[in-house]
């Protein structure tokens, strides 16, 4: 089917390339250039960019501020929203304030609960869901209506966008929660980082058992591991994660200085078999605080050059 | 009911430390089963601000009393002909009763003695947890009868979210995943195939959101 | 056994130490006590099943407390002992005598006495 709105990644995934992805977190102040930079290493290997929208519930430059900045720079964002911080006024506001700059990708998400990061006193918003948001996106571009029901003058043509994690519990509901997802106008997937290999491809199965993967693309998630602290790491403190053993011990076996190399090795393994999985539409490659081996990811998984469309 | 937790002593201290008198007015009702505020603890408090006083040097009438409820004006009526004596009033009632004791005796300063902390019930004695917050609109037809605006730390209308993890809530192992909980009673009820309806948005005006609010019966009133 | 212990000491007898509340302890100290203890059954073999524990948790609230207003939780203590054990009991009586000692009077029953005061009121004399 034809495109729904400019967004360039819309387009690659229409036209059924493999898309690639990444992200970039904000800094944790008002200079703009530092998150320039981060996209400047990244540009040519990846489709899109995301950016973080206060991520662990710790202050940043906000999203739509660096999806600006990129937009200016020619490269295409992922606006990435929480309902966390932000109520239906806000978040119809920033979706508007977003659109003004042609950005046309969103990412609609919940928010980690802000007790991890460094405002735990403060308030929480939600008063959508992530579910309700991505409603609220579709409804605001297909029907160019405010919630409120008043027209909007220029209506936002977002790509819309939302996370699943096919890890976390309950299990049973993983497949469902992404039929929900669909059914509520999600256009685009991403997944939580993936290192069960087979546990995704089971839930991949699942997907396609129910059509969903002809509904919405799914991009799975990967994130190079540094080393066997940082896998450990994940695997025991990071909710909804599922590092497996066997991964834990590959890191471990591997000498410290080599560590780093062998979480790359993985993660390009990982990417060349999850290629192969009916269902799997592209990779969002999550390698914060080192963009700089993306583009070599990208390579050695032969995902390079990226397609022009 | 209401859950209550007693205020540190110290704060309570540095309310009244200044008075010549001061009237502790306990509620038999909520913070009694909660043990907070009943006689009991009007007891004790009084018993220990009578000490801190007598070290302190100073002369202060420490008075106790206890109320069947704070929170309606028949009870507080008992007050008027004694409460004169009291230059000042510690109420371990809840939130409401604090304030309605207030409203009845404007002229005399009133302390709270609890922090009122949520509608919720006890797991075991000890132990008070929260079910309830007076959204004024009830869902939990939907729900299975498992509140997510009380229990859902992000009040998610349709969770889970990704951070649930073994039936725990990301934020605390102490905390129950409210969806999980959901889950499981939809399934124990042979209703899986609901989790699959979209929760509309919720109309938050009748919500804490919408401003101070009333109940009013026309067909009560006289 | 006719042993003797300190004449400082005043028994208040309850049919177990479970009808001990916190309010108890508390208005001893109000009335110049310097010292109170809580002497109950073994743990396990409390006549009324767990009155004795009860009554632990008690004396530990009435601890923390009198620390908060500055009379000293030192003053306080939980004793457990068999009815037939009487060295223990004298033993514990002198250990207390001696916290007490070392804690210096109950500042209540200094203010008390430099006002040349009677006792306070108990609390149902005190209802508005």
């Amino acid at each position: 089917m034809s495109p729904n709105t400019p967004s360039k990644l819309e387009k690659i995934l229409r036209v059924g390339h493999l898309a690639v992805t990444s992200e970039c977190g904000p800094p944790r102040g008002s200079d703009a250039a530092h998150i320039a930079h981060k996209a400047e290493l990244i540009q040519r290997h990846v489709d899109a960019i995301n950016i973080t929208d206060n991520q662990t519930s710790v202050c940043r430059l906000c999203s739509l501020a660096a999806c600006i900045r990129l937009k200016l720079m020619g490269l295409e964002p992922v606006l990435q929203m929480v309902v966390r911080d932000r109520n239906r006024i806000a978040l119809q506001s920033d979706l508007l304030g977003a659109a003004a700059f042609d950005i046309h990708n969103v990412l609609c998400l919940s928010g980690d609960h802000q007790r991890f990061g460094d405002s735990a006193q403060g308030q929480n918003v939600f008063d959508l869901d992530s579910m309700q948001l991505i409603q609220t996106v579709r409804r605001m571009r297909d029907e160019g209506k405010f919630l409120g029901g008043d027209a909007i003058q220029r209506p936002p043509q977002m790509f819309v966008g939302a996370a699943a994690n096919p890890f976390a519990d309950p299990f049973e509901i993983r497949v469902p929660r992404l039929a929900k997802k669909a059914a509520a106008g999600a256009e685009f997937i991403q997944t939580q980082c993936i290192y069960n290999l087979a546990k995704f491809e089971t839930w991949m199965e699942m997907v396609c058992d129910r059509g969903l993967h002809e509904k919405v693309f799914i991009l799975a998630g990967v994130t190079p591991l540094k080393s066997a602290g940082m896998a450990r790491y994940m695997k025991t403190k990071v909710p909804g994660m599922d590092v497996p053993d066997e991964v834990v011990k590959r890191m471990a076996a591997t000498p410290k200085d080599k560590q780093a190399e062998e979480g790359i090795t993985i993660c390009v393994e990982s990417i060349q078999r999850l290629k192969q999985v009916k269902g799997v539409s592209g990779f969002h490659v999550m390698a914060i605080e080192w963009e700089e081996r993306v583009p070599e990811i990208v390579e050695r998984a032969g995902l390079y050059p990226r397609p022009s469309v | 009911m209401i859950v209550a937790d007693k205020k540190p002593i110290e704060e309570i201290i540095a309310q009244v430390n200044d008075v010549r008198s001061v009237l502790i007015l306990g509620c038999n009702e909520c913070v009694t089963v909660c043990e907070a505020g009943g006689k009991k603890e009007v007891g004790v408090l009084a018993s220990a601000l009578r000490m801190h006083f007598l070290q302190q040097g100073r002369e202060v009438n420490v008075g106790e009393r206890t109320l069947e409820r704070q929170c309606d004006t028949e009870y507080l009526e008992e007050l008027r002909d004694s409460i004169d004596a009291y230059e000042a009033v510690v109420s371990l009632a809840c939130g409401v009763g604090i304030q309605f004791t207030a409203e009845r005796y404007p002229s005399k300063a009133v302390y709270p003695g609890v922090n009122t902390c949520f509608m919720g019930a006890a797991l075991e004695r000890g132990v008070w947890a929260e079910r309830c917050q007076g959204c004024g609109s009830c869902i939990l037809a939907t729900t299975a009868a498992v509140c997510p605006v009380a229990r859902c730390a992000k009040r998610l209308l349709n969770g889970p979210c990704g951070g649930s993890t073994a039936g725990k809530c990301e934020i605390s192992k102490d905390v129950d995943c409210a969806w999980q909980l959901i889950v499981d009673r939809l399934k124990a009820l042979g209703r899986l195939a609901d989790y699959e309806k979209l929760s509309p948005i919720k109309d938050w005006s009748t919500d804490r959101a919408g401003g101070p609010r009333k109940v009013i019966r026309e067909d009560l009133r006289s | 056994m006719r042993l003797s212990y300190p004449g400082s000491v005043r028994i208040i007898r309850v049919p177990c130490t479970g009808k001990v509340d916190v309010l108890h302890i508390l208005r001893c100290f109000e009335r110049g006590a310097d010292g109170v203890y809580v002497v109950g059954c073994r743990e396990g073999d409390c006549h009324y099943q767990n009155g004795n524990f009860r009554a632990r948790k008690r004396v530990e609230q009435a601890q923390q407390l009198l620390d908060r207003i500055g009379i000293g939780g030192q003053r306080v203590r939980m004793c457990n002992l068999s009815s037939s054990d009487a060295p223990l009991f004298v033993r514990f009586a002198e250990e207390m005598h001696a916290a007490v000692l070392s804690a210096g009077p109950n500042p209540v029953r200094t203010a008390l006495e430099s006002k040349k005061r009677a006792p306070p009121p108990s609390g149902e004399e005190l209802n508005a």
